[in-house]
């Protein structure tokens, strides 16, 4: 006991400044890799801390050590499984099972302390409280962070769609209620710490489920952004019901960077969080209001032969990536077609949009693994001067990010929104699947214009055709 | 009732801080950083490892605990990794130039 606590202390302080480093280093390109393996490092101490001080003070019976490495060892393996097994373009969808795993366990905790309170002697009501309303906290934070991650998770998978009523007044009506069902659990469970608690986990389950069903796909990394943050605060939930003041550090901190992090990425979208969270799918609602709607006129389609004979006569080419090619896992491809580009001295760079991809610098992470170089990936408003000077741009499979309408019609709810200014290059090629509007249901004025040509076909068929009719052209083979 | 107000002081730091920590992200790093932070939010590890230590002979519990532990593993193990992955193929490219 001497020597035990100052050095389970320090081992806290140092897990707490390396957690606030990893970070701080997380947001720098130079840093961030250092950053992680700093966080994870702070991650061990932090559990050999707790190892320690309670081996040293109340000891660890064989029992626990054995239930300990169970679960260490299938939630490792697990983890360390999905990790190294899951495909890139999978992202968004792995971040929120992870996100949702987390809100999980600190739902387990409360729920384990609640259903067996330890048997301390007699505590003052106040402290008696205070517990029972951590809790509270965490079961409700845990129970809505589990359930809205495995919602996002699903949605995002496409095993889930959004259905019809979650787009009408209902779910307000739904989610309200679930909310005060848990308020009243919630309370319930305050006072004695026992009742209620079945009732505070389905209703915040519910609520969570409620909140994350009418969201589009295109707001979803906001959402998995924010439970993200909620799974910050269900953790720091938990230190208050366990006792820990480092759980309630790196809870807190994780909360409030996870919040600024959502902001940033709502600012990226030029949406706002309430109308991410109220607003429901964008689609659904601007299809109601008839806005920015209409008819195409004047669709100019093209083969990829024309496409490949427009490209070997061009000298300066912008390729815009969007999400169908993430989808397509097209960007292989797309590499191989640069190469040939750049072989034949054709300058090639990427406009990368903020929030390109499905979700803020997922494209950067597809694109990395293609090989393409960090520094052809130039950001919109580095590239967007570039344009007028640009032969030949090719969209594969971006949408709403190059629609003109977000600049120039200002009924269009779109606008407003940061757009890449593809029109104003000599041509541009779509490639596209179908005259399908893009996530926010809008038509695109940019596919009307005379400059624009639609090639239809799925982005990674379209790629290795254009491939094989540069190929033919002799394109970049001249050595 | 000392712990829990020195505890809600220390809540109120650590929220300041994490507001503080994250300024201006560059939008490469949203999904690495979403990612890093998520592994950290799987902290509560701790709080499971404190259940099963605290929890003796009682079999639901250190069920619960273990499983609890299970599921913080799998964020935190998983989320480092993941984010590492990310991060080794900008790092990758930075080398080479």
């Amino acid at each position: 006991m001497t020597f035990i606590a100052p050095v389970k202390f320090a081992i806290d302080l140092l897990a707490v400044l390396l957690l606030a480093l990893g970070i701080k280093g997380l947001s720098k390109v130079r840093s961030a890799r250092e950053a992680n393996r700093l966080a994870s490092i702070a991650m061990i101490l932090a559990a050999f801390g707790v190892l320690l001080h309670s081996q040293g003070t109340i000891g660890i019976s064989i029992n626990s050590w054995i239930w300990i490495i169970c679960g260490t060892l299938i939630g490792g393996l697990l983890g360390a499984l999905t990790a190294k097994r899951v495909p890139m373009t999978a992202m968004p969808e792995i971040v929120a099972l992870f996100n949702g795993c987390g809100g999980m366990s600190s739902l387990l905790v409360a729920l384990g302390v609640a259903l067996f309170p330890p048997a301390e002697g007699q505590n003052s009501v106040v402290i008696e409280l205070v517990r029972n309303f951590s809790i509270v906290v965490s079961l409700f934070v845990g129970a809505i962070t589990f359930s809205g991650s495995m919602v996002a998770m699903a949605k995002l998978q496409g095993w889930l769609s959004t259905p019809s009523w979650t787009q009408s007044k209902a779910r307000h009506f739904f989610n309200i209620l679930c909310a005060v069902i848990a308020l009243i659990g919630g309370i319930y469970l305050s006072i004695d710490g026992q009742n209620g608690l079945i009732l505070i986990v389905v209703a915040s389950s519910l609520l969570g489920i409620g909140v994350t069903l009418p969201i589009g796909g295109a707001d979803m990394p906001v959402v998995i952004s924010l439970l993200n943050s909620y799974s910050g605060v269900a953790a720091a939930a938990a230190g208050f019901v366990v006792g820990s003041q480092l759980l309630i550090v790196a809870g807190a901190m994780v909360g409030a960077a996870g919040l600024i992090l959502t902001q940033v990425m709502c600012d990226g979208m030029n949406r706002s969080l309430v109308s991410v969270l109220f607003g429901g799918a964008l689609g659904a609602s601007s299809v109601a209001s008839g806005g920015g709607g209409g008819e195409y006129t004047n669709i100019t389609s093209c083969s990829p032969e024309e496409c490949a004979l427009t490209l070997e006569a061009a000298e300066r080419v912008i390729i815009v990536p969007g999400y169908g090619l993430a989808v397509a896992q097209a960007q292989h491809t797309l590499r191989e077609v640069t190469r040939v580009l750049e072989n034949a001295d054709i300058e090639v760079t990427y406009a990368i949009h903020p929030v390109a991809g499905r979700m803020p610098g997922h494209m950067n992470v597809l694109l990395a693994e293609a090989d393409v170089p960090y520094e052809q990936l130039k950001e919109m408003d580095v590239i967007n001067p570039e344009f007028p000077a640009t032969d030949v741009v090719l969209v594969l499979g971006a949408n709403d990010v190059v629609n003109p309408q977000a600049k120039n019609d200002q009924t269009s709810p779109l606008y407003g929104m940061p757009v890449l200014d593809v029109q104003e290059a000599r041509t541009v090629f779509v490639v596209k699947r179908g005259m399908n509007a893009g996530y926010s249901g809008i038509k695109n004025d940019l596919f009307d214009l005379q400059n624009t040509s639609m090639v239809f076909g799925d982005a990674k068929k379209v790629l290795g055709d254009l491939l094989l009719e540069l190929k033919e052209l002799g394109v970049g083979s001249k050595g | 009732m000392s712990f829990f107000s020195e505890a809600l002081w220390v809540l109120l730091l650590g929220s300041l801080l994490g507001l503080e920590l994250i300024g201006k992200v560059p939008p490469t790093l949203h999904t690495p950083l979403m990612s890093g932070a998520n592994a950290i939010s799987g902290i509560t590890m701790l709080a499971a490892l404190t259940l099963i230590i605290k929890s003796g002979d009682n079999l639901p519990l250190l069920i619960i605990g273990s499983i609890s532990l299970g599921f913080a593993l799998f964020n935190v193990i998983g989320g480092f990794l993941v984010t590492d992955r990310m991060l080794a193929m900008f790092s990758r490219k930075k080398t080479r130039k």
